[in-house]
């Protein structure tokens, strides 16, 4: 194998950021200082692996030099500053295995801690154990870049001085922690499977993070619907993320996917996991969704899925969360129901002229209606929202193929 | 062990009647017996209403005393405790307690210093 470019050593740090920095915390009891210290191993390692090539485990080494930059920085402080913390450094720095185990479910409850607003969970979690820029996150949450550092900031700093323990909460505790990590969970799946930005529609490595994440709550707390909803949820998503684009990474829509290339394993686990749902009588969003994902993938073509039932679902989760998201996902099945028109007055009825998707799919509902100038100015608004590239490029595609139509008629 | 001031916010204007002050007074009494049966208490107060405040300040390079409180609210200060606790679960575990007794919102803050790293 060839040696690692500079982009290749900060792919491989992203990948294992968030499990490099759980355990740095949990070895150095801060989250500054485990930080720091993955950001030192970065730089050693931009220094020695394009000549050496890439470690047997990279992982592996950026936690011992992770660990071991941080002890040094400890020691030359120490002479001025705190010799108890340096000694604890020095105490807990060869902890061998125990000290290689897994701990990022304790930093996601940290992360999503009751005492931090929502916002800042989710900010922490994909910073910490997603591993994403703060650039990525403000653009995730369409805040501007420095709203979001100072947001992280004050959160890092609440953590440290209130003393937020790193801990899973106790089985009693759960019910009230675990909807914030639901949700969190749930938006590092979303930002993997749809990217806010860059060049890349998918970025696998934060679904396979989600659904490592969702797998790894399901295992603890088999027994939470929720959980077992959000697993199915994620499974039948992502079971379609290699036919979500082509060979050149562009989208391709659900109803023109090859469904021979969906994961049959992960419908299968994920089909289970939903009638388990099924059986609740007052299932929760994550079930709810879970069951129209179902039914997507249970359609052997796109013009054999039951949109009535679709329909009815997002009626339902409306109920449950009414959110302009889930209000445009209805108005999508609303018009296979009843007809473009029903659902461009839904759409219409939103303000929501922030997100593509709104502009997007009022853009494709004029379309079917042939109403194409109002379609072309919709697209050019969809075009202007759009931070990712494919997402852009296929809305560019789409507003050509209207002036082609329109230059015909 | 850390410190944390926990402040407890009571509305303004007439205490409840003494049947159910007295009831609230014993709950809190005996709160505050576990707290210091684990070793987490280290002060608290109750407070006289706003109305008995005064303030002094600095203006102009002159010490201005003036009738208080500092801050009008519909809700003020009614009183405090300060308690050790290993981290902020421990300490809004004993918040949630006060707050089931007294059906006040409580404010936890830590205090700077002690135990930070």
């Amino acid at each position: 194998m060839a040696n690692p470019t500079i982009s290749e050593i900060e792919r491989v740090f992203r990948q294992e950021y968030g499990r490099a920095v759980a355990i740095l915390v949990r070895t150095f009891g801060g989250i500054d200082i485990a930080e720091e210290a993955v950001q030192d191993a970065f730089t050693a390692a931009v220094q020695l692996w394009p000549s050496t090539g890439l470690p047997p485990s990279p992982v592996g080494w950026i936690i011992t030099t992770a660990r071991n930059r941080a002890i040094d920085r400890a020691r030359r402080e120490a002479t001025r500053q705190d010799r108890h913390s340096a000694a604890m450094l020095l105490q807990s720095s060869d902890e061998g295995e125990e000290g290689m185990r897994d701990g990022r479910l304790e930093l996601i409850f940290t992360c999503c801690h009751p005492a931090l607003a929502t916002g800042v969970q989710v900010a922490l979690t994909l910073r910490l154990l997603g591993g994403l820029t703060t650039t990525e996150i403000a653009r995730a949450f369409l805040v501007p870049e420095v709203t979001m550092a100072q947001r992280i900031v004050r959160a890092k700093a609440k953590i440290r001085d209130a003393r937020i323990p790193y801990r899973v909460p106790s089985e009693d505790e759960f019910p009230s922690r675990i909807g914030a990590v639901l949700a969190v969970v749930y938006l590092i799946f979303n930002e993997g499977y749809d990217a806010s930005s860059g060049d890349r529609l998918v970025r696998s490595d934060l679904c396979d993070e989600a659904l490592r994440l969702g797998r790894l709550l399901h295992e603890l707390i088999p027994s939470e619907p929720e959980v077992k909803g959000l697993l199915a949820l994620i499974l039948l998503i992502d079971s379609r993320r290699l036919a979500r684009t082509d060979p050149n990474g562009n989208l391709v829509l659900l109803a023109e996917q090859d469904r021979a290339l969906w994961n049959r394993d992960q419908i299968n686990e994920g089909l289970g996991l939903a009638r388990e749902c099924l059986r609740s009588s007052d299932p929760g969003p994550y079930q709810i969704q879970a069951a129209i994902n179902a039914i997507h993938c249970d359609a052997p073509t796109a013009a054999s899925t039951d949109w009535p039932e679709i329909l009815r679902l997002y009626t339902r989760l409306y109920a449950l969360q009414p959110n302009p998201i889930i209000a445009l996902n209805r108005a999508v099945a609303l018009a296979e129901v009843e007809g473009a028109k029903a659902a461009l007055g839904a759409v219409e009825e939103l303000n929501f002229s922030g997100y593509y998707l709104f502009h997007a799919i009022r853009a494709d509902l004029l379309r079917r209606l042939s109403r194409n100038t109002e379609a072309a100015l919709a697209y050019d608004a969809a075009i202007g929202c759009a931070n990712n590239l494919k997402e852009r490029e296929f809305l560019i595609q789409r507003r050509q193929a209207l002036a082609v139509t329109d230059l015909r008629s | 062990m850390k410190q944390y001031l926990l402040t407890m916010y009571q509305p303004d204007g007439d205490p409840p009647p003494p049947e159910v002050l007295g009831k609230i007074m014993r709950e809190v009494g005996v709160i505050r017996e576990e707290l210091q049966a684990a070793g987490a208490w280290v002060f608290a107060g109750g407070l006289h209403p706003p109305s008995s405040a005064t303030v002094v300040r600095l203006r102009d390079g002159k010490l201005l005393t003036t009738d208080g409180p500092f801050a009008e609210g519909k809700e003020h200060v009614g009183g405090f405790n300060v308690i050790l606790a290993p981290d902020l679960d421990a300490a809004l575990e004993w918040a949630r307690k006060l707050t089931r007794a007294t059906t006040l919102p409580i404010e936890v803050r830590p205090f700077r210093g002690n135990g930070d790293h």
